[in-house]
């Protein structure tokens, strides 16, 4: 079970769509690593919907940041704490799946290598939602998005998805793990894992995005579910290079049913799903799942 | 109220705005039934549902998460009704 703390450190009120899932990400996060937490965010919809000026919903100290340099940022204010002895707070930085696989890569990557003792949570919703649905180095193979558009002369997103949690794994960092939404006992017990590392720890957070997926908004947890279910979102560990496998679908099922409930593949047709199913056979068989 | 450097110095302080305006389903919990599992106050997008399970009507969008989510059928979603 998760522990439900008396006061939630995500406030409502914030602009997040009905059924948002980046909030979600973030309320389950504070709850597990508690008020002695400093938070930086990357631009995206995680900053534009809890910080509408001169409102915030964060209750604790928050900094965002541009959209390049989370990694930074997050690396400065661990230093600063450090110099001053305060080295019980936590440091997390959050960023979309825009401000860390493709924008904020390179300062996040030197954050890494530093070793500085903070947690990174990148909340994967597989595209730039805040700015209208643009592709990402995370949409993956398939998607339709206003940059990526399905239509007579293409099928949508052609290159898969970027492999974000292996190249902050190839960084040699102590701890690194992907998680879901959809499994908060998981995804709670690596946040505060992450936190208790000595040193840099990633977290990629798959999460679904009803705005910009196309789902009704009273699925957002489903849609999460059914993409582990499936095997398309895998969730795992890796402590100080040793990996591990943290949950198991009973049984696999076909990566259609994940498919089928979202706009943004409704134009596949069985060739197209019978692809994906193929690249989602391999990268489990890879993977040991 | 505008400071230098955009610092808010009042956290949490998005309460100021009622969200529960842009509702157009409404969930009604019904506690007998509740087998108290949580998974509505874990996946609340706004942080609306205590330990009580009481709802905030103030903050509530109506996205019907927890009712979908709810194992025991204890939540419904009911149209509201226009003022």
């Amino acid at each position: 079970m998760v522990d439900i703390p008396d006061k939630n450190l995500l406030a409502p009120g914030h602009r997040g769509c009905a059924g948002c899932g980046a909030s979600i990400a973030v309320k389950l996060a504070l709850n597990a690593l508690g008020e002695n937490t400093v938070a930086v965010s990357a631009t995206g919809c995680l900053e534009v919907m809890t910080t509408p000026y001169p409102e915030t919903a964060w209750e604790i100290p928050f900094i965002h940041v541009a959209f390049e340099n989370s990694g930074a940022v997050a690396s400065g204010v661990e230093s600063a704490l450090r110099i001053q002895g305060k080295d019980d707070v936590n440091v997390v930085a959050f960023g979309g799946d825009g401000g860390t696989v493709d924008i904020g890569l390179q300062s996040l990557s030197g954050a890494m290598e530093r070793g500085h003792n903070m947690t990174y949570i990148c909340y994967d919703n597989e595209a730039y939602m805040n700015t209208g649905i643009q592709r990402s180095g995370a949409t993956p193979f398939g998607a339709s998005t206003t940059t990526s558009p399905s239509g007579v002369a293409s099928f949508g997103e052609d290159k898969p998805k970027k492999n974000m949690p292996m190249i902050m794994a190839a960084h040699g960092i102590p701890y690194v793990a992907t998680a879901s939404i959809a499994y908060p006992e998981d995804y709670v017990n690596k946040v505060k894992k992450a936190a208790e590392t000595k040193g840099p720890a990633y977290i990629h957070l798959h999460q679904p995005c009803t705005t910009g997926w196309g789902f009704p908004s009273e699925r957002t947890i489903e849609m999460g579910r059914l993409a582990v279910e499936t095997g398309s979102w895998i969730l795992y560990e890796i402590v100080d290079g040793k990996f591990e496998i943290t949950y198991r679908p009973e049984e696999r099922k076909p990566v259609k049913e994940y498919l089928a409930p979202q706009k943004r593949f409704r134009h596949l047709d069985d060739e197209l799903i019978e692809k994906i199913q193929k690249y989602v056979d391999a990268e489990c068989k890879e993977l040991g799942l | 109220m505008v400071n230098i450097g955009c610092v808010i110095k009042t956290p949490g302080n998005t309460k100021n705005n009622k969200t529960g305006s842009w509702r157009t389903f409404k969930p009604i919990l019904d506690k007998e039934s509740c087998i108290d599992c949580d998974n509505c106050i874990l996946f609340c997008p706004d942080s609306c549902i205590n330990k009580q399970h009481d709802i905030d009507y103030d903050y509530c969008k109506g996205c019907g998460i927890c009712a979908y989510e709810c194992p025991s059928d204890s939540i419904e979603m009911i149209q509201e009704e226009s003022d």
